[in-house]
C-alpha cells in the first residue's frame, strides 16, 4: 500500500512534467516571440514585441488570407540556458519555423546556433552584439534592427560633425563596455575628434559622482556613456543632479531606447544624443503603427525593437509565400537576402549576405521639456544616416559567409 | 524493512527515468537531472552537515566554463572536460571550505556567498569565459571515441547515468561511518569533537565533495545546453539550489530531485504565461513553506511513518533530518 502510494507520488511528479503537446501540422507558419516578458528589458521588447508580432501577421494575412500563421511567445528571463532550452522545444515539439526578437546578446547568440542546427530561422531584433553578423554569423539567421557598431559609429561620427569633437567615456567594466568605448574612440579619432580620457566604472554602479566629476573636470564637449540598462539611466540622472548638460556639456548615450528615456523623464534625460534605428513620431505610418500599439498596450508607445520585430515577420512572411513552405531555413533566409526588403516602418532595405538587414539610422536629441508636446514626444533627428554609412562595411566583417 | 523500500522506491524512479525519454522531451529531462544532481549535491551539506552555503553557483558555474572552455577551444574529449570541471569545481570546494567552515550558521552563508561573488566578478571579466555573452556552441564530441551523443536521447542515458553515480556515491556517503559521523557533527559539533572527532576535517571533506559533484552536474549541463553562460555562476542559482533542495525535503535522499523537478518544471512549463510567472512562483513557494514544512518527500515520509507506525513506534525514517 504504502509504496503504491509513494510510486504513484512520484508518478504524478513526473507527469507535472508531462510531454508538452505536439501539435504540428505543416502548413501552419509557426512563429515563436523569445524575449524578457517580466526583467530588466521587458519594457523594450517583451509583450510589445508579441503585439509587434501579431500586428505583422494581420498586416500580411490582409494581402495572404489563405497563409495560416500562427504566434506563439515565451520568456527567456534574459538566461542563455532557459532560451537554448525553449528554442530546442520549439523546434523539435512544437514546430516552431521562425523565432524572433531575441533580445540580450547570449540569448541570441545561443538561439541562433540552435537554429543553424535544426535548419530553422532566428530573426533578432532585440540584442545588440556585432558578433551576431560577424564570427557567429549563420545561414539561419538575420540581425534586424541594429548592432553595437552601428550604434557606436552613428554616434561618434555624426556627433564629431555636430560640433562634439572633444570627449570623455564613462565605461561600464566588463567586456561590452570595453568594446563600445573601443569602437567609438576609433570613429572619433578617425572622423577628427579628440578623446580626452576615460574612465571605468564596476558593473553594476549606482554611485557615478566620482566618475562624472572627472568627467565634468575633462571640460570634454561631449561625455560618452559605453554603459546600457540601469547604468546609463543611473549616471544620466546624477548627472542632471551635477548640472552637467546645463553647464555646457552633452551626454552621448550608446545604447538608449525609446522607454528608457521614458523612464528618465525629459527633465533628466534632456539634451542626451544617442543613435536608434526607429521613432514613432517620424511619419504617419509610423504614428499609426505607434496609436495601434498604444491602444493594445495601455498608452506605452513602441521601441525600435518592436518595430523591428514587425519588420522582421513581414519580410519572413514575404521569404514563405514566395517559396510556398516554411521547411528549409537556410533556404528561407537566401530568399530573404535576395529579395528587396519593404515595409511599412522601416521603408526600403536589403538584408546582406552576413545577415546583416540595412536601413537607414537616425542620431536624434532629446526634446527640453518645453519643446515637447506631450506624454512620448521625446526625440528631435539631428541627422539622418544613410545606410550606405550606417553599418560596419562587409570587407570588415569576419562572418564565414562572406567570401573574400 | 526500511532499507528495503527504499531500495523499491529507487528501483520506480530509476525505472520512470528510463522510459521518460519516450514521453517528455529529452533536453528538459536532462536539465532535470542536471539540477537534481546538483541539489543532491548542495543537499550533502545542507542536510547532513547542517552547512548552508550560499556560494554553491561558483562550483556549479565555474565546471560549466572549465568544461566548455575545455571542449570547445583546447578540444579536449567529452569525459576529460567534464572531470576537468569537477576536479576545479573540487580544488575551488578545498579553498572555499578551508576558509568557510572556521564559521557557522549566517557567517558561514555569508562567507561562501562572499566568495561566490569574487567568483562571479571574475567570471564577467575573464577572457576566456567571453563575458555576458557566454561561450556557446560546445561541441557534443563522441563519449570514449564511441558513443554518439549529438543524439539528444542518447545523450539523455549517458547524463542519466552520471546522475546515478552521482546519486548513488551521496547515498553510500550519507549510509557510510563517515555519513554518520557529519550526521553527528550536524546535531552537537562539540559532542562530536569530545568524542574525538576532528570536525573541521569531516565538513571540508563533505564540503569538497559536494563542490566536486556540483561540479559535475555544471559540466554536463553545460554539454547539455552546448553553452555555459554567466548564469550559471550568478547567486540567484545559489538560491535556487537552496529552494529546490527546501520544497523538495531537506535531508532526504530523494528530496532535492523531487524539488529539482518542480523547479525546473515550472520555470519550463509556465513560461508561456510571460511576466506572470514570477507571480506564480512566489504563490507556489508561500504554499510550500506554509503546508510543506518539511518539504514533499520529507511530508510523505512523514505521512508513511505515522501511518505505518499505527501511531505507536517512532523509528527515525532512513535519512530523514530531525527537525526540519
Amino acid at each position: 500500500m504504502k509504496l503504491t502510494k509513494l510510486a504513484l507520488g512520484i508518478a504524478g511528479i513526473m507527469l507535472l512534467a508531462g510531454p508538452a503537446q505536439a501539435d504540428g501540422s505543416d502548413d501552419v507558419v509557426k512563429i515563436g516571440v523569445l524575449s524578457d516578458m517580466s526583467g530588466t528589458y521587458s519594457d523594450l521588447s517583451g509583450a510589445g514585441s508579441v503585439f509587434a508580432a501579431k500586428k505583422a501577421v494581420e498586416d500580411f494575412q490582409k494581402d495572404h488570407p489563405d497563409l495560416k500563421v500562427e504566434v506563439i511567445s515565451a520568456d527567456h528571463q534574459n538566461k542563455a540556458d532557459i532560451a537554448a532550452n525553449t528554442a530546442r522545444q520549439w523546434f523539435d515539439v512544437d514546430k516552431v519555423d521562425a523565432i524572433v526578437d531575441l533580445v540580450t546578446s547570449s540569448v541570441a547568440l545561443a538561439v541562433v546556433n540552435i537554429a543553424k542546427e535544426k535548419n530553422k530561422v532566428a530573426l533578432v531584433s532585440g540584442a545588440a552584439s556585432s558578433a551576431l553578423t560577424g564570427k557567429s554569423c549563420t545561414p539561419n539567421s538575420i540581425h534586424w534592427t541594429y548592432d553595437t557598431w552601428a550604434l557606436a559609429n552613428g554616434t561618434g561620427k555624426a556627433i564629431v560633425k555636430t560640433g562634439g569633437d572633444t570627449w570623455f567615456f564613462i565605461t561600464a567594466d566588463y567586456a561590452f563596455g570595453h568594446a563600445l568605448e573601443k569602437d567609438t574612440s576609433a570613429v572619433v579619432v578617425a572622423n577628427g575628434g579628440k578623446v580626452l580620457g576615460s574612465v571605468r566604472h564596476p558593473f553594476p554602479a549606482q554611485d557615478f559622482s566620482s566618475f562624472l566629476l572627472q568627467a565634468q573636470a575633462s571640460g570634454a564637449k561631449i561625455i560618452g556613456l559605453a554603459n546600457a540598462g540601469a547604468d546609463t539611466t543611473n549616471a544620466i540622472k546624477q548627472a542632471a543632479e551635477f548640472g552637467i548638460v546645463a553647464g555646457g556639456q552633452n551626454l552621448a548615450g550608446l545604447l538608449v531606447f525609446l522607454t528608457d528615456v521614458h523612464a528618465l523623464g525629459l527633465k533628466n534625460a534632456q539634451g542626451l544624443i544617442f543613435t536608434e534605428a526607429w521613432y514613432w513620431d517620424q511619419n504617419d505610418n509610423n504614428r499609426a503603427f505607434a496609436k495601434d500599439y498604444a491602444a493594445a498596450m495601455g498608452g506605452k508607445h513602441p521601441t525600435m525593437v518592436h518595430a523591428g520585430v514587425y519588420s522582421s515577420v513581414i519580410h519572413y512572411l514575404k521569404a514563405v509565400a514566395a517559396q510556398k513552405g516554411d521547411g528549409d531555413g537556410a533556404a528561407l533566409v537566401a530568399k530573404m537576402k535576395e529579395m528587396p526588403t519593404e515595409d511599412k516602418l522601416f521603408g526600403k532595405g536589403s538584408v546582406r549576405a552576413d545577415g546583416r538587414h540595412l536601413h537607414d539610422m537616425y542620431l536624434f536629441e532629446v526634446k527640453k521639456p518645453s519643446e515637447s508636446k506631450g506624454e512620448w514626444d521625446y526625440y528631435k533627428t539631428r541627422a539622418t544616416i544613410p545606410a550606405a554609412e550606417a553599418w560596419r562595411p562587409l570587407a570588415e566583417s569576419d562572418c564565414p559567409l562572406v567570401q573574400k | 524493512m526500511r532499507a528495503i523500500d527504499e531500495r523499491i522506491v529507487y528501483a520506480i524512479m530509476f525505472g520512470l527515468l528510463l522510459v521518460a525519454p519516450t514521453l517528455i522531451y529529452p533536453i528538459f529531462l536532462m536539465k532535470v537531472l542536471c539540477f537534481a544532481l546538483f541539489a543532491v549535491a548542495f543537499n550533502l551539506l545542507l542536510g547532513y552537515v547542517g552547512l548552508l552555503s550560499f556560494g554553491h553557483a561558483m562550483f556549479f558555474g565555474m565546471a560549466a566554463y572549465v568544461a566548455a572552455h575545455s571542449i570547445k577551444v583546447w578540444g579536449w574529449p567529452t569525459e576529460a572536460g567534464i572531470l576537468a570541471g569537477a576536479a576545479v569545481a573540487a580544488l575551488m570546494g578545498l579553498i572555499v571550505g578551508y576558509i568557510a567552515i572556521r564559521r557557522q550558521g549566517i557567517y558561514f552563508a555569508m562567507v561562501t556567498l562572499a566568495l561566490a561573488q569574487m567568483v562571479f566578478f571574475f567570471c564577467v571579466q575573464a577572457p576566456f569565459t567571453r563575458g555576458e555573452d557566454g561561450i556557446q556552441a560546445v561541441p557534443r564530441r563522441p563519449i570514449f571515441g564511441m558513443i554518439d551523443i549529438t543524439d539528444d536521447v542518447t545523450f539523455y542515458y549517458v547524463v542519466l547515468a552520471i546522475f546515478a553515480a552521482g546519486f548513488f556515491l551521496v547515498h553510500r556517503v550519507v549510509h557510510s561511518p563517515f555519513g554518520q559521523v557529519l550526521k553527528a557533527i550536524r546535531e552537537n559539533e562539540p559532542r562530536a569533537i569530545s568524542l574525538g572527532y576532528r570536525a573541521d576535517q569531516y565538513k571540508l571533506l563533505a564540503f569538497v565533495l559536494s563542490a566536486g559533484l556540483s561540479g559535475v552536474a555544471g559540466a554536463t549541463k553545460a554539454l547539455v545546453f552546448q553553452l555555459a553562460s554567466l548564469t550559471d555562476v550568478n547567486w540567484h542559482m545559489s538560491g535556487e539550489v537552496v529552494l529546490m533542495t527546501l520544497v523538495g525535503g531537506l535531508g532526504t535522499i530523494l528530496g532535492p530531485v523531487v524539488g529539482a523537478g518542480i523547479i525546473v518544471s515550472m520555470q519550463n512549463y509556465l513560461k508561456g504565461f510571460g511576466e506572470w510567472v514570477l507571480v506564480i512562483q512566489g504563490a507556489v513557494f508561500v504554499i510550500a513553506v506554509l503546508v510543506f514544512r518539511r518539504g514533499v518527500v520529507g511530508e510523505i515520509a512523514e505521512c508513511l511513518k505515522t501511518r505505518g507506525a499505527g501511531g505507536g513506534s517512532t523509528a527515525p525514517h532512513a535519512g530523514s533530518g530531525s527537525s526540519h
